[in-house]
C-alpha cells in the first residue's frame, strides 16, 4: 500500500504539473455542458433533468478518457523511467492501480465541474436527483472503463499519439457497439444471439439503464470487470518488458 | 551482497548475455567493462530485477532479484542508462518520491532526502523542475534518488557520463566515501575512472566475461602496461566481429 500512495501521489501531481490536468478539466468543463446546452437542448426539453447531458457524456469520455490515460505507460516509456520503476520494489498491480485511480481522480473532478447544471435544474424545477446521482455514478464507472482500457493500451507503445489514437479506437467500438444503428445492421445479418452479445459487450448499454437512474447487479459487474481487464492487460503487457513473458 | 550465477539473455536471435558468473562483496567498487553492446546494461538490468535472465540466477544482499524481487531491489539503489527522471518534478521531489515508495515517511523521510541532495551537491538545483536542469544536474539528481534510501548495494549504469572534469571528480568522491559500507557496482566507458576508484574489473566483450581482476591486474595484461592497452587486446575480436555483423540484426533492449 506505500508503494501505491507514493505512486498515486506522483501520479496525480505529475497531471497538475503539466497542462495536462487543466487543459483536460477546462476542456470538459467546456464541452460537457455545451453538447448539453446546444445539442441536446438542456434548456429547451422543458424537463428538469439531465437527460441532454448524460445522452453526450459517453461519447466525450471516449475521446477524453483516452487523452488522459495515454501517458500512463507510454510517457514512461520514451522517457526511460520505466526502468527506474521496474527496478524500484513496486508491486506492477500497485503501479498500474496508482496511474488508474490518479486517472480516474481527474475524471472524477471533472464531473464533479457539471454540478453547476445539477443545481441549475434543481433551481428552475424539481429533479430525481436519485436518478442524477446514479447517472453520475454511471458516468464515473463508464470513465474508469474507458481509461483502463486505454491505459493498457498505453503500454502497447513508446508513442503517446499512437496510444491515444488506439484507445479512442477500441473505446469507439466499445460505445458504438450499443448503438441501434449497429445492432440492427447486426441483427439483419446474423442470428439474434450475436446482436444480443453486442449489446451486452457495449459500454453505451451497460450506461443507459444508469443514466435512467437504475443500478443492477449486472452493470456494476460489467463496469467492475471492464476495469479489471484493462489493469491486468496493462500489468501483463508490462511485466512482458521483464522477459517474464517469454 | 552481488551474485551473478551463469546470467543468459537473448533478444531475438542475439545471444547478448552469455553465462556472465561473478560475486562482489561488501567494500567492492567493481567496473563493468565492455565495448558498446557487450551486455554491460543488459547483465545491469537483470541484476536490478528490470529484465529476466533467460537461464541462470542473481541476488542481491542474499535475496533472488526474481523470486525475491522486492525484498532484492529493497536494499538496491539504481541508476540506469542515461538517469532517466521525471521532467516535471524537481530533484527534491524526485528523491522523496523514492523513499515513500521503500516506506519512509515524516522526518526520516526529510532527513534522507536532504542528505542525498546534499551528497550529490544539488544546491538551489534541488527545487527546479528537472527537464530544466543541465545534463549534469539531471545525473545527480537520478544519482541522488539511488542512494537516498542508503542502499546497501548500488548499480550504476555510467554515473559520470556527460559530466564536466568538476562533476566527474564530485562524483568519484561521493562513490569512494560510500564505498567502505556498500558493494558498488558501476559501468563505464572512462578508463581513467577504473583507476581512479575501483578495485576489481571486470570486462566483458560478447555477453561473456573475458577478464576478471584488480585494474592493475588489467593493466599488466597490456603490452604497453595501460588499461586502453589492455581493453583493446582483450576486446579486439569483438570489435572485429561488430564492424562485421550487419546493421538491421541489431535488436533494440526492452526496459
Amino acid at each position: 500500500m506505500t508503494a501505491l500512495w507514493a505512486v498515486y501521489r506522483r501520479e496525480l501531481a505529475a497531471y497538475f504539473e503539466t497542462p495536462l490536468a487543466w487543459v483536460f478539466l477546462t476542456a470538459f468543463s467546456i464541452a460537457a455542458p455545451s453538447f448539453a446546452w446546444h445539442v441536446g437542448g438542456l434548456f429547451e426539453s422543458g424537463r428538469a433533468d439531465l437527460t441532454p447531458l448524460f445522452d453526450y457524456l459517453p461519447w466525450l469520455l471516449m475521446v477524453l478518457m483516452p487523452a488522459l490515460a495515454m501517458r500512463a505507460w507510454a510517457e514512461e516509456r520514451e522517457t526511460g523511467t520505466l526502468e527506474m520503476l521496474l527496478a524500484a520494489p513496486i508491486p506492477l498491480w500497485a503501479a498500474a492501480l496508482a496511474k488508474f485511480l490518479a486517472a480516474w481522480t481527474i475524471a472524477a473532478i471533472a464531473l464533479t465541474l457539471t454540478f453547476p447544471l445539477w443545481a441549475a435544474v434543481n433551481y428552475l424545477g424539481d429533479p430525481d436527483n436519485a436518478a442524477i446521482a446514479t447517472a453520475y455514478f454511471g458516468g464515473l464507472l463508464l470513465a474508469g472503463g474507458y481509461l483502463a482500457i486505454s491505459q493498457a493500451l498505453s503500454g502497447t507503445t513508446s508513442n503517446q499519439v499512437v496510444a491515444f489514437v488506439l484507445a479512442m479506437g477500441v473505446c469507439l467500438i466499445l460505445t458504438a457497439a450499443g448503438l441501434p444503428l449497429v445492432l440492427d445492421a447486426v441483427a439483419s445479418r446474423l442470428p439474434g444471439m450475436f446482436a444480443e452479445a453486442l449489446a451486452g459487450l457495449s459500454a453505451l448499454s451497460r450506461f443507459d439503464s444508469l443514466r435512467r437512474g437504475v443500478i443492477s447487479l449486472a452493470d456494476l459487474i460489467y463496469f467492475i470487470s471492464l476495469i479489471a481487464t484493462g489493469l491486468a492487460l496493462a500489468m501483463a503487457l508490462i511485466d512482458t518488458r521483464r522477459g517474464g513473458g517469454r | 551482497m552481488i551474485d551473478a550465477h551463469d546470467l543468459v539473455k537473448h533478444f531475438g536471435p542475439t545471444r547478448a548475455v552469455d553465462g556472465i558468473s561473478f560475486s562482489a562483496q561488501k567494500g567492492e567498487v567493481v567496473a563493468l567493462l565492455g565495448p558498446n553492446g557487450a551486455g554491460k546494461s543488459t547483465t545491469m538490468r537483470m541484476l536490478t530485477g528490470c529484465l529476466e535472465p533467460d537461464s541462470g540466477s542473481a541476488a542481491i544482499a542474499g535475496h533472488d532479484a526474481v523470486r525475491a524481487r522486492h525484498a532484492a531491489q529493497s536494499a538496491l539503489g539504481y541508476l540506469p542508462e542515461g538517469a532517466p527522471a521525471y521532467p516535471a518534478m524537481t530533484p527534491r521531489a524526485f528523491a522523496r518520491f523514492h523513499l515513500r515508495v521503500r516506506g519512509f515517511t515524516g522526518k526520516a523521510l526529510h532527513e534522507a532526502a536532504e542528505l542525498a541532495l546534499e551528497r550529490a551537491r544539488m544546491g538551489e538545483a534541488a527545487n527546479r523542475p528537472i527537464g530544466m536542469l543541465s545534463k549534469g544536474f539531471k545525473r545527480r539528481a537520478a544519482l541522488a534518488a539511488a542512494i537516498a534510501h542508503d542502499p546497501a548495494v548500488l548499480i550504476l549504469d555510467e554515473p559520470t557520463d556527460g559530466l564536466d572534469p568538476n562533476q566527474k571528480d564530485g562524483v568519484r568522491a561521493l562513490i569512494r566515501m560510500m564505498a567502505p559500507e556498500k558493494t558498488i557496482l558501476i559501468s563505464t566507458h572512462l578508463l581513467d575512472e577504473v583507476e581512479a576508484i575501483c578495485t576489481r574489473a571486470i570486462l566483458i566483450t560478447g555477453g561473456r566475461i573475458v577478464s576478471d581482476t584488480t585494474p592493475a591486474g588489467l593493466i599488466s595484461t597490456a603490452p604497453d602496461q595501460s588499461l586502453a592497452g589492455a581493453f583493446r587486446q582483450l576486446t579486439r575480436h569483438s570489435a572485429e566481429q561488430t564492424t562485421a555483423r550487419p546493421a538491421r540484426s541489431r535488436k533494440e533492449t526492452p526496459a
